[in-house]
């Protein structure tokens, strides 16, 4: 890998190379450019080993004890593994409840995301402050105030049940109803679709016009062409953006933690916020390293089963050009 | 950005621009632009509404009496600690976060993008796997080292690990460093220009809008996180605004709703004031890093 970097950039004429001197002036040079790389990610390589790697190693030692953070952690084998899989209903919940937010908000976000890019991927002078509007909600989505302003919007006198109540349909209690509850999350999920959208339309502006044209003389209709064009040339795109926001979605936790609390039911208890209760409200820190190294393994079989499926349906263009 | 010859469907559908397509499209996209934004306008008007008012004038983007005295209220904030200790930890923790991640970021990405060291493949993957590293398995092992060394209850444990960048930062700096032509980086090697030498005369100068889309970012993620000073700080006099958010509006205790209202949306302030100036740079550094991962 490096032997390539010295004689690219060697200024000396090779009529004045002589073997024996040109090779510890090589070997200094790659000396050099190794320092020079270590010394450039070094700030990176040092906090990924002390900060990502040892507590990765720790967290699955932790994982096979018993520890309160007070007294020592005390081994326990594989006790609190089976106290998860086999003996604590909660966790299957939030297994269960996570499973079902991943799989309808993430789908659902990235349609929304896609129409919306077909929708604003035109030339109209007022399309950037649409554009804009979309995209508005997601820069903030993230944030406590959004999280609050949800659980009053969905509150009993919130913002929905007095629209709602305009029209004459009575009050429900969205957030206290064991099958609404989840869903004011997803909704809230769904609303900001706007980091995708913008891919999808970087995405779309790389697609050839040549090829709506020529089907448009083939006779291709709307529908056939965003089936036999769109999709395909675009389905890189959506894989990438289904892979990262699948896994975001496995890690959802302050809109949680700030609306529904986990409740009603355990319905909304999603495995982060399981997780994070059993580390930090009932200090239970080899418990909660088990279902973060769970965690891990799921994501990481999710992620695994979407690379190996990838090449049935990704379509990668031959580079042009 | 916006223009020219991309087609879909959609397109050229609309490219007739006929005035019926015209009016249909604006139409549309403002009926779903506005319901995309209409609960941002809520919390602004319910910010701005009287106590009599939140909840019976509640679907009103238009405050009958401009109630102000919700933002003094509100400021005062709980327990003898106002909103504006609030705010200067959360200015304090977002700008030396955004310092430390861009900075050690573009090191890192002009190491992996421009010096062919030994083990560069090996590293690189690496930095790529950690972005899909869910932080929960850090999180536990990080905590129990933070407090043994006594850092619990202050913001080292938040920033000292800024110091090594953050990966999706290394990787977008990256694909622009690689944009820049090796031509320029060869001819500052032909004229005895060593490597830290061109990182600071010759790329740093260029990536000038790959940083500021990566400030921008980490501005927004430090200011909008929930879940690291939940953890480290517990005393309040620390507490971001986040943090102090949820205490304020804690449900159990919650009854100033305006004054709730108006933190909320005071909070947010900062968030659009440089989304309304640096839109491009959002806008260019989400489609690149994307497209091209």
């Amino acid at each position: 890998m490096d032997s390539s970097a010295p004689s690219a950039a060697n200024p000396i004429p090779a009529a004045v190379q002589i073997a024996a001197p040109m090779s510890s002036v090589r070997k200094r040079r790659a000396l050099l450019t190794n320092l020079t790389g270590y010394l450039f990610i070094s700030p990176w390589l040092i906090a990924f080993l002390v900060f990502t790697v040892i507590p990765i190693i720790a967290s699955l030692y932790l994982s096979f004890t018993n520890y309160d953070i007070l007294s020592a952690p005390v081994f326990s084998g594989f006790a609190n593994y089976e106290r998860m899989f086999f003996k604590d209903p909660r966790y299957w919940k939030a297994v269960s409840s996570t499973l079902f937010y991943v799989f309808t908000a993430i789908p659902l976000r990235l349609i929304f995301a896609l129409l919306v890019a077909m929708l604003l991927n035109n030339s109209y002078r007022m399309t950037p402050v649409f554009r804009a509007a979309f995209y508005a909600p997601s820069i903030i989505g993230g944030s406590i105030a959004v999280a609050v302003m949800w659980r009053e919007i969905f509150g009993k006198a919130g913002l929905v049940n007095f629209i709602l109540a305009m029209i004459g349909i009575p009050p429900t209690s969205w957030l206290g109803n064991p099958s609404t509850a989840i869903w004011t999350l997803i909704l809230l999920a769904v609303w900001q679709f706007g980091s995708p959208m913008l891919i999808f339309l970087a995405g779309l502006k790389q697609i050839p016009t040549e090829l709506y044209e020529a089907s448009s003389i083939d006779g291709a209709g709307p529908i056939s062409k965003f089936f036999l064009i769109t999709l395909p040339l675009l389905s890189p795109v959506i894989f990438f953006n289904l892979v990262m926001q699948t896994i975001s979605g496995f890690l959802v936790f302050t809109q949680a933690f700030i609306i529904t609390g986990g409740s009603p039911l355990d319905t909304t208890l999603f495995y982060a916020l399981y997780l994070y209760r059993r580390a930090f409200e009932t200090f239970e820190m080899g418990y909660a390293s088990a279902m973060a190294w769970a965690l891990l393994l799921i994501v990481g079989i999710f992620t695994a089963i979407s690379f190996k499926f990838s090449d049935t349906w990704v379509f990668y263009e031959h580079k042009e050009g | 950005m916006a223009t020219t010859s991309a087609d879909s469907p959609m397109m050229v559908f609309l490219r007739k621009r006929s005035t019926r397509d015209t009016l249909l499209y604006y139409v549309f996209a403002t009926l779903v632009g506005f319901v995309m934004i209409y609960p941002i306008l809520w919390l602004f008007a319910s910010s701005l509404k009287g106590p009599g008012e939140i909840w019976t004038n509640t679907s009103s983007l238009i405050p009958k009496n401009l109630a102000f005295n919700n933002y003094v209220e509100g400021w005062a904030g709980f327990g003898g600690i106002t909103f504006a200790t609030f705010f200067t930890n959360s200015f304090f923790y977002a700008t030396l976060a955004t310092v430390f991640s861009v900075a050690a970021s573009v090191l890192v990405a002009y190491g992996f993008a421009r010096v062919k060291f030994v083990g560069r493949g090996f590293w690189f993957t690496c930095m790529i796997l950690t972005l899909m590293l869910p932080a929960q398995v850090q999180i536990i092992p990080q905590y129990i080292f933070f407090s043994k060394i006594g850092w619990v209850n202050s913001y080292l444990p938040l920033l000292i690990p800024r110091l090594g960048g953050q990966a999706f930062f290394i990787f977008m700096i990256m694909q622009f460093i690689r944009g820049i032509p090796r031509e320029l980086d060869e001819a500052a090697e032909m004229d005895g220009c060593s490597k830290v030498g061109i990182f600071f005369r010759i790329i740093l100068p260029l990536i000038q809008p790959a940083m500021i889309t990566a400030a921008i970012f980490a501005f927004y993620w430090t200011w909008e996180d929930f879940l690291t000073p939940v953890i480290y700080l517990n005393n309040p006099k620390l507490y971001t605004v986040s943090l102090a958010l949820r205490s304020f509006a804690d449900p159990s205790s919650a009854t100033n709703w305006g004054a709730i209202f108006a933190m909320s949306s005071l909070s947010l302030v900062p968030v659009f004031v440089i989304f309304i100036f640096f839109q491009r740079y959002l806008v260019q550094g989400i489609a690149t890093t994307g497209l091209k991962g």
